[in-house]
């Protein structure tokens, strides 16, 4: 606590006064993060036990080892699974970049009748609840031979207008003098917006990158629906099926949770100023 | 240009391809994917085109929760199998649907169906005409775990009295009252909502359905197994329902003495080495009446299937359905033969497992679901309205009852 | 659309330098229709027209086998009169009064004292992030083995230690509904935390130094200054918790899968019902019509929303 006194006198003004309520604030706030962990601290644990011990509640196993990953693993279907949304994420959360880049930035940056009701069009959809289309994708989707397809999962949030939003946000604070110069060097329209425009906003991009990947990552309603065979699982759907068909071997279900769990975990711990920085910037002008 | 030669060759190859295969016939089978089902297929396929050389059969899997959606949906597209599985219960549904032709008679004679094929069978029959033939049928059973039977030195039940009384002395519970092994498992959603209909219902000396099919068991009788089933949990304290989440997690854990289900848990069963575990008849009531609900998947002929591909279709069915094809079967996969000559071999009464199943198949009735989901709700719901909310069990049941009525007269439009 | 006969006009009239001017505007013009003609493809035909149609299913009787008929408003006829309807419509508002308010309370306690906190800050906001970074439907697993009851069960395990009687948790009609609702607070708890700090950074120093010249006590300063100033960062976690409280189904489908929507449909929602009446009694025409309520009752939040930040 010592180290806490002195760590914080270097804190600007408003935010440095050091009292004994600090303390006990620092001490409920470890509290209470630890409780929010608590959950994922027993998955991992669980996972680690084998089927006699999970009925033994203690935290940390008494023969810790890695056999249910092996069983889960040794049939190769979660690394289908991990694979096929890897692929759906990024593939989707490459095509949001762009097309939502370039579509907030063409309603940012240029004049012409039309721009305001495209505009509108775009938002108005934000208030449709996916809910609402997937029995008409669902039919769709079967007349094109979509059903139980990578493109099946991934069509309907290939562009998005919480994207396109956002970047046309981050698009209207670039300065016009910039775009100005680059037209007289001779840059085509394409060209000014992703050699000039695009680098100018790479935070707004992050942003935009990590919540299209995370949301497509655990994304579980229209996957459910749109996908038949295992071998097409994403993550999520395989998980949820590989649960049910264990039925009720908890030490496998945990180890199949944390199997799921773990990417996002590392991603996010190696990553973790800049996901956060993203997340802060997306809620603030999304 | 290489790329041109490739793609000419390649096209070259596909369609001689599809000339050879045209010669013979091909048609294509659907069922869902459960392991032992499609490998028992596999074999069962080998052998066929080896008598058969000029057919060949493609078997074509999906997810069991997809199932009815594929085939439904290739209905609309056109492009169906030509010989397909399907629940029995799901046969209004098909047949609406157009999904299925029936069976031709000179071909499936009625009566021989009639004579050789176990009773239940004719669920599957409509105005006269069957529509489909079971390679193998399901039955219910009781399991006892041999050790927990043991240790209360009691032996397994033979009646509901004894199912009780069995059933409590193997109950265990902590200091706080809560049960931390079951003497019976209670799980409606599980096998007990058949149990309860077509075997309480009937040995309370009712009936679940009357003859046009529709609900009958708001009586006295319903009532009395309605009360018999909660009582289990209220009363005797052996059960309790969300213990360890299902009845089969518990039995297989070794936290429950006794669990209603059927022939298709013995795989998930075999491999329990903690403990020994047995089969019976399900309890017959005072009087000595015995009921079971039996089930099964048909195989039936597609609607599309015409004229060359029909008659492979009907040789490749009369297979898939004779005494041959379910000993494979019930190798295979475990489930019993439809046929009473393959089932009731000596070899299968003497298996201390199989016998129970077989017996109860005698007497064995169906329920004719229109939409087996939503029945099976609401018998789990009568139960958890009278478990959970302590509502009155004769309001609770006359509740289930107009519900289930309201499901069968929608189905019926 | 009728612009583009416009647009080449103006492209045409590009001869030398003196229609500079008007030709670059007319390329712009061009450059912009051509970015934009993929996507309007894109929201036409995957947005738009599902949109239209999901309102025409809704006035059928399709259900995948039969041709669909046109019903009227039969489907919703059914729908008002269903008693498991208002019992889902009644869930789905349950999750959504009592989980918003609870999770924006919880996270602003949170953010405002984390704020505050320096020492070992970072690891202590991924505590309360983590959660956020995980999958619902896994971590639905887990919540489900920690409610189960004894023998097997977490919660109920601390519980019998403690001398607490065990409870029902998911198997309780009563308690089913909040028993789901936790996890979805739990989970959605990190991004609030994150968003509220953000919005408290955002408020400059300065105001707060000049309150203290004032004299004003922190909760002075709380309530008129910080919680003022953050209202349209709490307005958004509003309508953003509220959407996610109202189309809640990960947690409810995996938590319940054997009684699917809880015992006596008590923790079922209405994108629940959505799936079940679709995708299992493949109902269309019934469950566009339940997508249709579930659409008007987002617009009125939405729209609620628009009007509170009109009025700011």
């Amino acid at each position: 606590m010592a180290d806490m006194t002195a760590y914080g006198a270097e804190l600007p003004a408003n935010r440095k006064r050091i009292r004994p309520g600090l303390i006990l604030t620092w001490t409920v706030l470890l509290l209470g993060g630890l409780l929010m962990v608590t959950p994922l601290l027993y998955m991992f644990s669980t996972s680690l036990k084998s089927a006699g011990q999970v009925y033994d509640l203690r935290l940390i196993p008494l023969a810790p080892s890695f056999d249910n990953y092996i069983k889960v693993l040794s049939d190769g279907r979660f690394m289908r699974w991990f694979a096929n949304s890897t692929l759906v994420a990024t593939t989707v959360t490459l095509s949001n970049v762009f097309f939502d880049s370039l579509v907030g930035y063409t309603l940012a940056k240029f004049e012409f009748r039309g721009r305001y009701f495209i505009f509108l069009a775009i938002l108005s959809t934000l208030m449709i609840p996916t809910e609402m289309l997937v029995i008409p994708w669902y039919l769709m989707s079967s007349q094109l031979g979509w059903l139980d397809s990578y493109w099946g999962i991934m069509f309907p949030g290939m562009m998005t207008a919480f994207g396109t939003f956002l970047m046309k946000q981050f698009f209207e604070t670039v300065p016009d003098d910039f775009l100005e110069a680059a037209r007289i060097d001779g840059l085509n329209e394409f060209e000014i917006w992703w050699k000039v425009a695009m680098p100018l906003v790479m935070p707004a991009i992050s942003a935009l990158a990590i919540f299209t990947f995370l949301g497509n990552w655990t994304a579980f309603f229209w996957p459910l629906i749109v996908t038949t065979s295992k071998e097409l699982y994403t993550l999520p759907v395989g998980l949820s099926s590989f649960a049910v068909e264990q039925s009720i071997q908890w030490e496998m279900i945990m180890t199949g949770a944390a199997l799921a769990t773990i990417p996002t975990l590392v991603v996010f711990l190696v990553l973790q100023r800049f996901i956060v920085r993203g997340v802060m910037l997306a809620g603030l002008k999304g | 240009m290489r790329k041109g030669f490739l793609l000419a060759s390649l096209v070259a190859g596909v369609s001689f391809m599809a000339l050879s295969s045209a010669q013979a016939v091909e048609i294509e089978y659907w069922q869902y994917v459960f392991e032992t089902r499609v490998n028992a297929m596999d074999q069962l396929i080998a052998n066929f085109e080896k008598a058969n050389p000029d057919i060949t059969v493609k078997q074509v899997t999906f997810p069991y929760a997809d199932y009815q959606t594929k085939v439904i949906a290739s209905q609309a597209g056109g492009n169906g199998p030509d010989v397909l599985q399907f629940f029995y219960g799901w046969l209004d549904k098909f047949q609406q649907g157009g999904v299925l032709q029936p069976l031709d008679s000179a071909m499936f004679p009625t009566d021989a169906i009639e004579a050789d094929f176990f009773p239940i069978v004719s669920a599957i029959k409509r105005d006269g005409a069957y529509y489909g033939l079971p390679t193998a049928v399901r039955s219910l059973a009781l399991f006892y775990n041999k050790k927990l039977l043991d240790e209360a030195g009691v032996q397994p039940p033979t009646t509901l009295d004894e199912l009780i009384d069995v059933a409590t002395k193997t109950t265990k519970t902590d200091g706080g009252g809560n049960i931390t092994s079951e003497g019976l498992t209670m799980d409606m959603a599980g096998q007990d909502h058949q149990w309860w209909r077509e075997v309480l219902v009937r040995q309370m000396g009712g009936e679940p359905y009357d003859a046009d099919g529709n609900v009958a068991y708001d009586s006295d009788a319903g009532l009395k197994a309605l009360n018999f089933y909660t009582d289990l949990q209220t009363v005797h304290k052996v059960g309790l329902t969300g213990f360890m989440d299902e009845g089969q997690a518990a039995f297989k854990a070794g936290l429950a003495a006794m669990t209603i289900d059927g022939t298709f848990r013995l795989g998930a069963f075999r491999p329990i080495s903690d403990f020994e575990w047995g089969v019976v008849e399900l309890p017959a009531n005072a009087e000595g009446v015995r009921s079971n609900y039996a089930s099964y998947f048909a195989n039936g002929i597609g609607s599309s299937a015409t004229g060359e591909k029909k008659a492979a279709a009907e040789k490749f069915l009369a297979y898939i359905s004779s005494a041959e094809a379910m000993q494979v079967w019930l190798d295979v996969v475990g489930e019993l033969p439809a046929r009473r000559e393959a089932a009731l071999t000596e070899a299968n009464l003497a298996d201390p497992i199989f016998a129970p199943f077989l017996k109860g198949l005698e007497y064995a009735h169906t329920t004719t679901f229109v939409d087996e989901a939503a029945q099976r709700q609401g018998a789990i719901d009568m139960v958890n309205r009278v478990l959970l909310e302590n509502q009155d069990p004769k309001a609770s049941l006359d509740q289930a009852a107009a519900a289930e009525q309201a499901i069968i007269d929608a189905a019926k439009k | 659309m009728s612009n583009i006969p416009d647009i080449d006009a103006k492209g045409a009239t590009r001869k030398g330098r003196t229609g500079f001017v008007l030709t670059q505007s007319g390329r712009k013009v061009i450059w912009a229709w051509s970015f934009l003609a993929l996507p309007i493809v894109f929201y036409s035909w995957i947005r738009f027209y599902p949109t239209l149609s999901a309102f025409w299913i809704s006035f059928t009787d399709w259900d995948l086998l039969r041709p669909a008929t046109f019903v009227g408003i039969a489907n919703y006829q059914k729908l008002f009169a269903d008693p498991i309807f208002w019992k889902v419509f009644g869930n789905t508002f349950a999750y959504l009064i009592i989980g918003t308010p609870i999770s924006l309370l919880l996270s602003f306690t949170i953010a405002y004292f984390l704020d505050r906190v320096t020492f070992m800050h970072s690891f202590l906001r991924a505590l309360y992030f983590l959660p956020f970074l995980t999958t619902a439907a896994a971590m639905a697993w887990v919540w489900r083995w920690f409610y189960q009851p004894i023998p097997i069960g977490v919660i109920n395990g601390i519980l019998s230690n403690l001398h607490i009687p065990a409870q029902q948790f998911l198997r309780s009609p009563a308690q089913a509904l909040p028993s789901i609702m936790v996890t979805g607070i739990w989970a959605g708890l990190g991004f609030q935390i994150i968003i509220f700090m953000a919005g408290l950074r955002a408020i400059p120093s300065t105001y707060y130094e000049a309150a203290r010249i004032d004299g004003l006590g922190e909760w002075a300063i709380l309530r008129k200054i910080t919680l003022p100033l953050l209202k349209p960062t709490t307005v958004f976690l509003v309508v953003f918790s509220s959407i996610g409280f109202l189309r809640i189904f990960d947690q409810v489908y995996n938590m319940t899968s054997n009684d699917p929507g809880g015992p006596l449909n008590s923790t079922k929602p209405l994108v629940m019902m959505i799936y079940q009446t679709a995708f299992s009694s493949f109902d269309m025409g019934y469950a566009a019509a339940q997508t249709v309520v579930l659409f008007m009752i987002l617009l009125a939040v939405s729209l609620g929303q628009l009007f509170v930040l009109r009025n700011r």
